[in-house]
């Protein structure tokens, strides 16, 4: 370190690979001074002139500004204001051709100046060394200085390095042809500009600042190591002049023998450069208060009159410029904002020049070669002869042709500076950089799509692991709900028939209550509690996924466990019919529920002549006009047991219909079902004195298909009962039939409930003696039922409709019925 | 005001392919002239042919891959290319010879491959070893230089034996190349490596009059020749030295230690580096920028790996010459040559 110190401050130079000489062209602009032009007609002031965020507007259309007022504030990062170069009138805010190889338009503010060219209220800093970082920092921020070398990094963000630096580079080197201006800068205002850098040292601390400069320029050089006399931090070195010596990192190596890291900037390596016109826009702002609003330009080329550097206010229009300076354009004139070298042509002259602007060349067609036509590439590798950055200029330009981006990032492409001497020393004229600069575009879109992709892909995943899991979890949610729901209901089926065992015990051994419960839309857990036996209806039941389904299937085991409970062993048999239909085609699925009701009793009739026979033919029609069909429901329901009382004088038959009509023709159907339940009774009546038979007939009809399903049912309950009668002639015969149609699989489902009937049978004994307590809602029906038990210990069968409705009409009903 | 609008950089060295190839065409002159003085006018006349042949098969191969025929002649690529090959063959071979060298070296060699800059080969070398193993008679048919042949010949004789094969006396080629002792003689290489296998010493050898103390008579001096040619391509900045020094180093370096080890064998360096075409090969055919190594660092083991080919193919091969057989194979190593010797990319793995 102290070696590398000692050495630069010897004056040593290390060199960088490659590099050419093209003619210098410098004379034609640096020997005479500065001159200023005359304020323009009109200033076109882009907001953007640097790398970063636009500033935020200040101004409006129409406002009258002062020269150096801020048109724009500070937004974002990296965002530096713009300034008023002159006094006047903001004229429009409008998109401008910007000072760009494309010149796409920029938001620009025009100003058309008044003349007075009349400053906003400076704030001049006598002694910066009083100030602090901070309001350096600021200063510079506000003044809107940014890179004027070429880049336009925003300034104050370098200043504001954090990580230690140890060498100021002030690039000083001016290696394009034909530009001087930061020659006579330094020439002219070379005080000026060791200020600036003294205020960077005071910002920086670096340990030691050099000032490099070609040796083509040796009045500024003189001129500069005058000022930097005091300073013993300063050491004005001498560089040889060789394209590109100016590039940043050309420079590093060549005043410290570092490279900066292929990915990275000159800070990493403790290293800050800036340039010299930059260092006195800083001393300008930091001393006399000036915000960047003018810079030397150095207009040439043989096609000017007067070649020369002038101070020209920021968005001073190129023409402007030509103009003043005296321009004769040859045919097909091209115009260069920029050197030679790495500057670009211009399609117009009518744009305002930037913070960067730092030569305009308007050559002819003598001084600048013509380009020829491209020819094949001879592998000469003049060009990797002439690359400062040891690439393979030949080797990238094969790959750029074939567009093996692959090989182009293996070889380094995004290393090359652009600087041109490739394509300057080809022989073939292959215009190198072009090639370069569209396959870095490409590559950077291919990056950009590629990064695109992969996010896509990303949520793409993402949503496909989702879906997957919340199927899983569905499917688990569908695995774990039965198996709980059984075991809940097992136990509530064991407490039930717990209870029923203790009552039956208590209570009279032989009554025989027939309770038919119609529970429309009651409580479930009530249904749950009141059912007996229903474990394996139960799991199945589980299976569905609407409450709303399985809650009627509730109801429905409710209406079995109440058809059931009135079995006793010798008395009354009640039969109930229980048909739901839940089909759209409610009305036709009614009328066949009816016809399945009105066969069932009359089947069940002939079997038994001593006991009663009920058949209940519970019509479910579940419709949208619910409570209407159900006042009605209610209404059968309570006629039922009117109508058991007379046909059965030693033993009552009950028969509990409960007709449920959900159609949309509910009241039609329900009428009908009422009839059919009515006529159930007196065809019962007579059948059977002592054993009951019961033939219940449990039609459901779960589907749309109702219609089908409906006459699987019917078929099913009106068999059943059929065969049950003989096996039991003394006992009652309970034959009920289950008949569920499940929508699609109907007739499968059908055999299901056939095998639960034994089961139903066995708690049968039980039931009827726990019918009254568990029918607490429907006291008036029960009421009605007890005398009739009474009268008939042995063969009393009770038939007990209950049937729920929240219709609150029900009760009322059902008192006024009994 | 339409401006024109360009891609910068906006100036160029006035480098261009046709001053390139010109200014190596104009480095052979110095050997050339010496191969005049020495072996008579006949390269000249081998030299008109191959110019007008190369000429008249580049524009044809032009007009049948539909391409414009001028720029790719003006180039002066395939001038090059006849320049080399007629300074490569004997003088007098017959006339078809150098025709049918042009015809391969341009349409197959060059334009099937692509055209300049896509040849993997040499062209004027790939032309030289098909006439070689195709026509090895006349391709072998030197003549001593002229102060040791028989019965000199004039430019007219020349002329008929190129495209008659007799001169106008009934001399065919073999008896013209007869000596003053009557025996045809053969290239100082040649004579050299057959003496050896006779059992002679080199040195022995070397008393036949084809020799001076140094080198082969003449051949020392065409090879002095290239070498002022070559010597100014590198003052030119046309080509760059690490081809032609690691090149004539290594044959050199291999030479010496083969005279040292074997000095009743081995001819030695100096015969070696001013002997055949080595000084040619060195500057002229070697650092034909497109089928060479483009890296410094590739350009300095491709020369070396010729120069040892070289050296193993004159001491131990069964050929006298050996630079077209050298270039041509080591062509072959380019690419990987290429690819394992890119250079550092500033602000790749430096040292900090």
């Amino acid at each position: 370190m102290d070696k590398l110190l000692e050495q630069i401050k010897k004056g040593t130079v290390w060199a960088f690979p490659g590099g050419i000489h093209p003619p210098q062209q410098k004379s034609l602009s640096n020997s005479a001074s500065i001159t200023r032009l005359p304020l323009p007609d009109k200033l076109i002031v882009a907001l953007k002139q640097h790398i970063g965020a636009n500033g935020k507007l200040l101004v409006e259309k129409g406002q009258y500004v002062l020269k150096g007022q801020p048109l724009t504030e500070p937004a974002a990062n990296w965002s530096v204001p713009v300034h008023a170069p002159s006094s006047g009138v903001v004229t429009d805010i409008a998109p401008m051709p910007s000072a760009h190889p494309s010149a796409l338009p920029e938001l620009s503010v025009i100003i058309e100046p008044d003349g007075k060219d009349e400053w906003v209220a400076l704030n001049k800093n006598k002694n910066p060394a009083e100030l602090s970082h901070d309001e350096l920092i600021n200063i510079i921020h506000q003044a809107g200085i940014s890179g004027m070398g070429g880049a336009g990094f925003p300034t104050y963000v370098k200043a504001d390095t954090k990580q230690p630096i140890e060498f100021l580079i002030v690039n000083a080197v001016e290696c394009e042809p034909y530009i001087t201006a930061d020659d006579v800068l330094m020439r002219e205002h070379a005080k000026e500009v060791i200020q600036g850098i003294e205020i960077m040292q005071q910002l920086l601390n670096p340990t030691l600042c050099i000032v490099g400069i070609e040796d083509n320029k040796p009045e500024a050089i003189a001129a500069m190591k005058q000022a930097a006399e005091h300073n013993s931090k300063i050491i004005i070195q001498t560089v040889p002049t060789i394209y590109p010596s100016g590039g940043e990192k050309q420079l590093i190596k060549l005043l410290t023998n570092r490279e900066v890291p292929s990915i990275g900037i000159p800070a990493d390596i403790g290293i800050l450069v800036h340039n010299t016109g930059t260092l006195f826009a800083v001393q300008q702002a930091v001393y006399e208060g000036k915000p960047l609003i003018e810079r030397i330009v150095t207009v040439t080329g043989n096609t000017i009159h007067k070649p020369g550097n002038v101070w020209a206010l920021l968005g001073t229009e190129i023409k402007h410029l030509l103009d003043c300076q005296g321009f004769s354009p040859v045919p097909q004139q091209s115009v260069v904002m920029g050197g030679p070298m790495m500057g670009f042509t211009l399609p117009t002259v009518r744009i305002g020049i930037v913070k960067t602007t730092n030569c305009i060349l308007a050559p002819d067609h003598k001084e600048l070669a013509e380009p020829g036509p491209e020819k094949a590439c001879i592998r000469c590798s003049a060009c990797a002869d002439a690359c400062p950055a040891s690439l393979l200029p030949q080797q990238l330009q094969w790959f750029a042709k074939s567009k093996e981006y692959d090989k182009l990032q293996e070889h380094n492409l995004f290393d090359c500076i652009e600087c041109g001497a490739c394509a300057y020393v080809c022989p073939s004229e292959i215009p190198l950089v072009q090639y370069y600069r569209i396959a870095k575009v490409e590559i950077k879109e291919q990056q950009a799509d590629k990064i695109k992709a992969d996010r896509a892909k990303e949520r793409f995943d993402a949503r496909k692991e989702r879906l997957e899991r919340e199927q899983e979890e569905r499917q688990n949610r569908h695995k774990r709900k039965p198996a709980a729901k059984s075991a809940d209901e097992k136990q509530k089926v064991a407490e039930a028939l717990a209870r029923v065992k203790n009552k039956s015990d208590n209570g009279d051994e032989k009554s025989a209550v027939a309770a038919a419960i119609a529970r429309a839309k009651a409580k479930k857990q009530q249904g749950e509690e009141l059912e007996p036996d229903n474990s394996e209806v139960a799991k199945e039941r589980a299976l569905r996924k609407e409450q709303a389904r399985k809650y009627k299937e509730q109801k429905s085991q409710t209406d079995e466990s109440a058809e059931t409970a009135p079995v006793d062993d010798k008395k009354s048999a009640v039969a109930a019919a229980i048909a739901r239909a839940k089909a759209k085609k409610a009305a036709q699925a009614l009328d066949n529920a009816e016809q399945a009701t009105n066969e069932e009793p009359q089947s069940a009739a002939p079997v038994d002549d001593k006991k009663a026979a009920v058949a209940a033919a519970i019509a479910r029609a579940k419709a949208k006009k619910a409570a209407k069909a159900l006042e009605e429901a209610e209404q059968t329901v309570s006629e039922a047991p009117q109508s058991d009382t007379p046909a059965d004088d030693k033993k009552a038959a009950v028969a509990a219909a409960i007709a449920r009509a959900k159609a949309k023709k509910a009241a039609k159907a329900l009428e009908e079902a009422e009839q059919t339940v009515s006529e159930a009774p007196q065809t019962d009546a007579p059948v059977d004195d002592k054993k009951a038979a019961v033939a219940a007939a449990i039609a459901r009809a779960k589907a749309k298909k109702a219609a089908k399903a409906l006459e699987e049912a019917e078929q099913a309950t009106s068999e059943e009962p059929q065969s049950d009668t003989p096996v039991d002639d003394k006992k009652a015969a309970v034959a009920a039939a289950i008949a569920r149609a499940k929508a699609k699989k109907a007739a499968k489902a059908l055999e299901d409930t056939e095998q639960t009937q034994p089961q139903e049978l066995q708690v049968d004994s039980a039931a009827p003696k726990s019918a009254e307590s568990n029918t607490d809602d429907s006291s008036v029906l029960i009421n009605a039922d007890k005398p009739k038990s009474a009268d008939d210990k042995k063969k009393a069968a009770v038939a007990a409709a209950i049937a729920r409705a929240k219709a609150k009409k029900l009760q009322k009903e059902g008192n006024n019925q009994s | 005001m339409k401006l024109t609008m360009a891609s910068s950089p906006h100036n160029h060295s006035h480098k261009s392919l046709t001053r390139l190839m010109l200014s190596v065409i104009a480095a052979c002159i110095p050997g050339l002239i010496a191969q005049v003085f020495f072996f008579g006018t006949g390269v000249l006349i081998q030299l008109v042919l191959a110019l007008v042949a190369v000429s008249v098969f580049e524009a044809a191969i032009m007009l049948i891959r539909k391409r414009p025929v001028w720029p790719a002649l003006s180039d002066g690529s395939a001038w090059l290319t006849a320049v080399l090959l007629a300074l490569s063959i004997p003088p007098l071979a017959p006339w078809w010879i150098i025709v049918i060298g042009c015809l391969f070296s341009i349409v197959i060699v060059k334009q099937l491959y692509g055209g300049l800059g896509f040849n993997l080969f040499n062209p004027a070398m790939a032309a030289y070893v098909l006439l070689l193993v195709s026509f090895p008679v006349q391709m072998t048919a030197w003549l001593p230089v002229t102060d040791l042949i028989n019965t000199p010949i004039g430019f007219a004789d020349q002329l008929r034996l190129i495209f008659t094969d007799f001169t106008a006396s009934g001399f065919s080629l073999d008896q013209v190349r007869a000596g003053v002792d009557g025996l045809t003689m053969a290239t100082p290489l040649d004579t050299v490596k057959t003496d050896i296998a006779h059992g002679l010493t080199v040195t022995e050898s070397m008393q036949k009059p084809i020799f001076n103390e140094w080198a082969g008579l003449g051949w020392a001096w065409v090879n002095l020749g290239f070498l002022a040619g070559g010597l100014y391509l590198l003052k030119a900045k046309i080509i760059n030295w690490h081809i032609p020094v690691s090149f004539i180093v290594t044959l050199a370096v291999c030479s010496a230690i083969g005279y040292i080890a074997s000095p009743g064998t081995e001819p030695g360096t100096l015969f070696h580096l001013l002997s055949g075409a080595t000084m040619m090969g060195a500057f002229f055919i070697a650092t034909d920028p497109v089928s060479a190594a483009t890296t410094n660092k590739g350009r300095l083991i491709y020369g070396a790996l010729i120069g040892l080919l070289i050296y193993l193919i004159r001491t131990f091969g069964g050929f006298p010459d050996a630079i077209a057989f050298s270039v041509l194979l080591i062509n072959i190593a380019v690419p990987l040559i290429d690819y394992y010797t890119q250079p550092r990319t500033y602000g790749h793995g430096a040292v900090k």
